[in-house]
């Protein structure tokens, strides 16, 4: 049952299993296990990042695709949520709209964008999707008519999703079985053929395959997936701005959370987006707790003061990349 | 002969600002194991490029089956029956080994008694089915690049230089299973520099020289005349193996 879940998608090491199945149970049970907003509103990013960096690995770790409109896509996500549930009547059917309406402009979008694009070498696809990206993200502020400008957009919800445990099940269920999706997607015979582009998109063509298809699929259906991330976070958050979703630090947030799991595992997804959303969060507090116990010390309390959190987080990115250069997953499938 | 299945009529590549192909004459007869013969640098791996579109002619034509197939994109041209072993190998190491067989069936699932057929030829395939591709020596990744291009029945096959860097041994093996292959009445195009197996198995034969075919005939002929390949090729084919 459970392999089939995975669509067949092995482990293969019995520590990866235990940290997943531990990760999977933490996120499930979080209403009742970690009291309070914060940690609820944690989890719930955490679940809304495993989806958002597994959609990317679908690009960079199985297909080579190096992108920065990814947060593009999640932005059109969140806005398409917002501007429907802000402008129309507040129920399903403006949220169906709004999400339809964003997963329509993201297909477009990504199609043209692989289309013109995935047939030039790999850094000018790059520049291009950060040039798109940046256009969009200027868009998004200029039109603050429609889009709240750089304040953003708040908006109200369908009456059953206002309490937030069922807002928040909602958010895992729905990021649980698009997870599960792109498993399948992953080790599909589709998942395959993107494996061998990224191994040699020529010896990929000599077998037959039109890559520039591949990977404009690739490219639409990673941009489809961030999409209904972006609207999941936004009705988690309530709120859609340009800096929760369209910021490039997201950007270099969903790359690290990515190169930190392992590169085209899917599940390095998952420990990548839980170490580093829950680094973000609760590093700072950490530290606080442990300057304050080195009172009286000389230079520790202060090489450990709070403020100093993002160097910490820096530095913990530097020896994980060092010491894990083929991610947790890899480094954890390699020694079994 | 027979009729040919493969024509090439004053094919010219460029490379960059190199002209490699300077107008190359080639027909590989149907059903048999045509040796592509020449020199280091004379155009034998950027023949098998052109004629599979991997690089474009930028003058003459390439007929296959009776189609130009000369304009065409390279998934096309594979998609009309001809399949690819490169020099270097071509497999996809992260891949196992029953995957990168997945990946070249085009026609459906992986065929039992194909399979059977190609074990026979290459146990090691068998024995390795689950591990990735890139765990394989030299000689048993040379097998799944071969068993790749052969998972279905393919009407052309272009192999270059598949014994090139193998134990003897493991060449041994290879000769055997190439004229297995050959009772299939597969037509093959083959780049190779052991003039052992060359000999072996070459039905006809076609010399290159700077970018041109010079000599075209039966490979038995070359074989028994150390004069002409002398001429041909520079030194006796003796001193290739």
């Amino acid at each position: 049952m459970i392999t089939t879940l995975l669509s067949g998608d092995r482990m293969g090491s019995r520590a990866l299993t235990a940290i997943l199945a531990a990760i999977v149970l933490a996120l499930a049970f979080a209403p009742f296990i970690f009291p309070g907003t914060r940690a609820l509103d944690v989890a719930a990013k955490v679940c809304v990042f495993v989806l958002l960096v597994a959609s990317y690995d679908l690009l960079l770790g199985y297909t080579g695709i190096v992108s920065f409109a990814h947060t593009m896509f999640f932005g059109i996500g969140g806005y398409g949520v917002a501007i429907a549930l802000s402008r129309m009547e507040v129920g399903w059917a403006a949220l169906a709209a709004g999400t339809l309406a964003a997963l329509a402009l993201s297909l477009a979008l990504s199609f043209l964008i692989g289309l013109f694009s995935l047939r030039v070498k790999a850094i000018f696809f790059a520049m291009i999707t950060l040039a798109v990206a940046s256009f969009f993200q200027i868009l998004a502020s200029q039109l603050s008519g429609l889009t709240g400008g750089e304040d953003g957009l708040t908006f109200r919800i369908p009456e059953l999703l206002r309490p937030r445990l069922a807002a928040y099940y909602l958010v895992f269920g729905a990021a649980l079985a698009l997870f599960l999706a792109l498993l399948r997607v992953v080790n599909s015979p589709f998942g395959r053929v993107l494996l061998s582009i990224r191994e040699n998109e020529f010896r990929a063509e000599a077998l037959g395959y039109r890559t520039v298809v591949y990977r404009t699929i690739a490219n639409c259906l990673g941009a489809l997936v961030a999409t209904l991330a972006g609207a999941l976070y936004a009705l988690w958050l309530r709120y859609t701005g340009p800096n929760t979703t369209l910021d490039f630090a997201i950007m270099i947030d969903i790359l690290l959370m990515v190169v930190i799991g392992g590169m085209g595992t899917m599940y390095g997804a998952v420990i990548g987006a839980a170490i580093f959303v829950v680094a973000q969060n609760y590093l700072q507090a950490g530290m606080k707790a442990l300057s304050e116990s080195l009172k009286g010390a000389p230079l520790l309390p202060e090489l450990f003061h709070p403020d100093r959190w993002l160097l910490w987080l820096g530095v913990l990115f530097v020896l994980s990349v060092y010491y894990f250069p083929r991610g947790i997953v890899g480094q954890l499938r390699a020694v079994r | 002969m027979p009729e040919p299945l493969l024509t090439l009529s004053g094919v010219h590549t460029h490379i960059g600002h190199y002209h490699i192909l300077q107008g190359v004459d080639l027909a590989a007869p149907r059903g048999e194991l045509t040796m592509l013969l020449g020199r280091n640098g004379a155009g034998k791996t950027t023949t098998l490029r052109t004629i599979l579109g991997l690089w474009r002619a930028s003058a003459g034509g390439v007929r296959f089956d009776g189609q130009d197939i000369t304009r065409l994109d390279t998934p096309a041209i594979a998609a009309r029956g001809i399949a690819y072993v490169p020099e270097s190998m071509g497999i996809f190491a992260g891949l196992t080994v029953h995957e990168n067989l997945l990946l070249a069936a085009r026609e459906g699932p992986l065929r039992d008694e194909r399979l059977e057929w190609i074990f026979r030829f290459f146990p090691p395939m068998k024995k390795f089915w689950d591990l990735p591709a890139g765990n394989l020596s030299g000689g048993q990744k040379q097998m799944l690049a071969i068993s790749r291009a052969i998972v279905e029945p393919r009407k052309l096959l272009l192999i270059d230089e598949p014994t090139k860097g193998l134990a003897p041994a493991i060449i041994q093996n290879l000769i055997a299973a190439f004229a297995e292959l050959k009772k299939s009445q597969t037509t093959i195009l083959m780049v190779e520099q052991n003039f052992h197996a060359a000999r072996s198995l070459g039905d006809s034969v076609a010399v290159m020289d700077a970018g041109r075919v010079v000599h075209t005939g039966r490979m038995a002929d070359l074989a028994a005349d150390e004069a002409l390949q002398t001429k041909l090729l520079g030194l006796s084919l003796e001193a290739h193996q």
